[in-house]
């Protein structure tokens, strides 16, 4: 009984923790991007503007909410709704700190691999069912985006499963004590940054909702809560690659003196504060040369990284 | 476990007799993913989580983002509006969304039954890697070889498109499509 509820309590406290930071990072972001540019940013509502997530809450919660006539309603209703549940059931298999985490699965990995193949259905069908030529556009960007960066996505990480013998994300994080994965496996953090960023739909791989060529993509027809749901699925999609980016390379929880769970909050915070520097600093690519750099420079780096790793796994025999 | 395997295996098999049923191509295409996907728990009740997890990373997730891709491009082009109508009908998409909420729940049941300890065998991953290329070496082999078939095929097809200069037959053939898809659009809009 005590199990069950120390299970219960580890999934609404993680659940509560992840929407509302994923609903604070909007803020974080905006105050960060506008140190960056050089301007304020919001912050007029609470101190330093903390609440403006709230208030953008209740603005979002109060906009009529709109389904256009000529969009295929169904799916329209369904597709935020499938970005939010793949991202947060994603993150059921992040490991936080020993002991505290949704799920144990063995084949954790493969999950979090699989959540995120599947959240694509929903920037695809939201732009299909919205029946909107520029929507249209974005969805077709990103089933193409998408899949082209899923593919060396899962293959950077094999280098990471060779070298800890299993699947498991938290037999993944112990492996890591003396040694974390980022230095023997420095090709695969770099691919599986740039596939990460391009899952997450991030600048500079934000092209399905491109706003300066395609109104805002496959999200042009959404209002109100609708469009509230796609951002929080963006933003806990930050999260949840960051949070596998610090499980994977940068030693999960494992650190010294401080305690396990704020080592994997700051690590975690610090990928999160990257992902928006990196969308301060960099344009947005072409399609074509978005889709060239990940078939012709980050497929070969990966199958190159998993040809050494293999090599060197056989040859030490580890 | 059981009420897993069956639930689970009666989904996949109303899901895809709705994929043979229905009538438009992309909410047909839906049902099959979750048809996938319940086969994928089946897998997974049966001891071979591996395989349960490719089966939604492969089909679910990267082959039927292609086929719901390449319908989305077809569909524009006989989105007739007498068919949009048809999709309009609620009884299209509750039947979907209520079977994914099924499986929703299964999955979470799963997951409170201690990430799925099952009677049966499990079949882990270095398992599934001994026997592929152990025994059934022919086996990846030739599937091997039927993939670079495909490979080399699609890279002719396209290889010939490039040559007939800049793409003028892909912007040929998707103009064709552009003109017929554009009537009807408009008038829904």
């Amino acid at each position: 009984m005590s199990e069950l509820a120390h299970t219960w309590t580890n999934v609404v406290v993680i659940l509560i923790f992840v929407f509302s930071f994923a609903a604070l990072l909007s803020w974080i972001e905006r105050r960060l991007l506008g140190v960056w540019q050089d301007r304020y940013g919001p912050n007029r509502v609470g101190p330093f503007g903390v609440l403006q997530s709230v208030a953008d809450a209740i603005k979002l919660l109060a906009k009529e909410d709109w389904i256009p006539p000529f969009a295929d309603k169904a799916l329209f209703v369904l597709a935020p709704a499938v970005i939010a549940i793949t991202t947060l059931l994603a993150f059921a298999v992040v490991p936080v700190a020993p002991g505290i985490g949704v799920v144990d699965l063995n084949i954790g990995l493969l999950f979090f691999l699989a959540m995120s193949s599947l959240g694509v259905y929903s920037i695809v069908l939201g732009g299909w069912a919205s029946n909107n030529k520029y929507s249209l556009l974005g969805g077709f960007r990103a089933a193409a985006q998408m899949l082209s960066y899923e593919v060396f996505m899962g293959l950077s990480l094999m280098g990471v499963v060779m070298l800890a013998g299993s699947f498991n994300l938290r037999d993944i994080v112990t492996a890591q004590e003396g040694l974390w994965f980022c230095i023997p496996q420095i090709l695969g953090l770099i691919t599986f940054t740039v596939a990460g960023i391009a899952e997450a739909r991030r600048l500079p791989f934000d092209l399905p909702e491109a706003e300066n060529e395609l109104v805002a993509g496959f999200h042009t027809e959404y209002s109100s809560m609708k469009f509230g749901l796609f951002f929080i699925g963006e933003y806990v999609g930050i999260i949840v690659i960051s949070a596998m980016m610090v499980t994977l390379f940068f030693g999960g929880w494992l650190g010294p003196l401080l305690p396990p769970l704020m080592w994997f909050l700051l690590k975690t915070s610090i990928i999160i504060g990257f992902f928006i520097l990196l969308r301060a600093s960099l344009p947005r690519p072409r399609y074509d040369q978005l889709m060239a750099y990940g078939w012709k420079v980050m497929l070969p780096l990966t199958l190159f990284n998993l040809l050494i790793t293999g090599a060197i796994v056989l040859a030490w025999g580890l | 476990m059981e009420i897993t395997f069956y639930l689970s295996g009666a989904i996949a098999i109303a899901a895809t007799l709705m994929v043979i049923t229905g009538l438009s191509a992309v909410h047909a295409l839906l049902y099959l993913i979750v048809s996938l996907l319940a086969v994928a728990i089946v897998f997974f009740v049966l001891g071979a989580p591996f395989a349960a997890a490719l089966e939604v990373i492969i089909y679910a997730g990267a082959i039927m983002v292609l086929f719901v891709f390449v319908m989305m491009m077809l569909n524009l082009g006989k989105a007739a509006a007498a068919k949009e109508r048809d999709w309009l009908n609620p009884g299209m998409w509750v039947g979907p969304a209520i079977l994914a909420a099924l499986l929703l729940a299964e999955l979470l049941y799963i997951f409170a039954q201690d990430g799925g300890t099952s009677p049966t065998v499990v079949v882990d991953a270095k398992a599934v890697g001994i026997s592929l290329f152990g025994p059934y070496l022919l086996g990846v082999e030739l599937a091997s070889l039927l993939l670079l078939a495909g490979l080399v095929g699609a890279c002719h097809l396209g290889w010939h498109e490039e040559r007939e200069g800049d793409g003028a037959g892909l912007a040929r053939r998707s103009g064709q499509g552009g003109v017929v898809a554009d009537g009807p659009s408009r008038e829904n809009g």
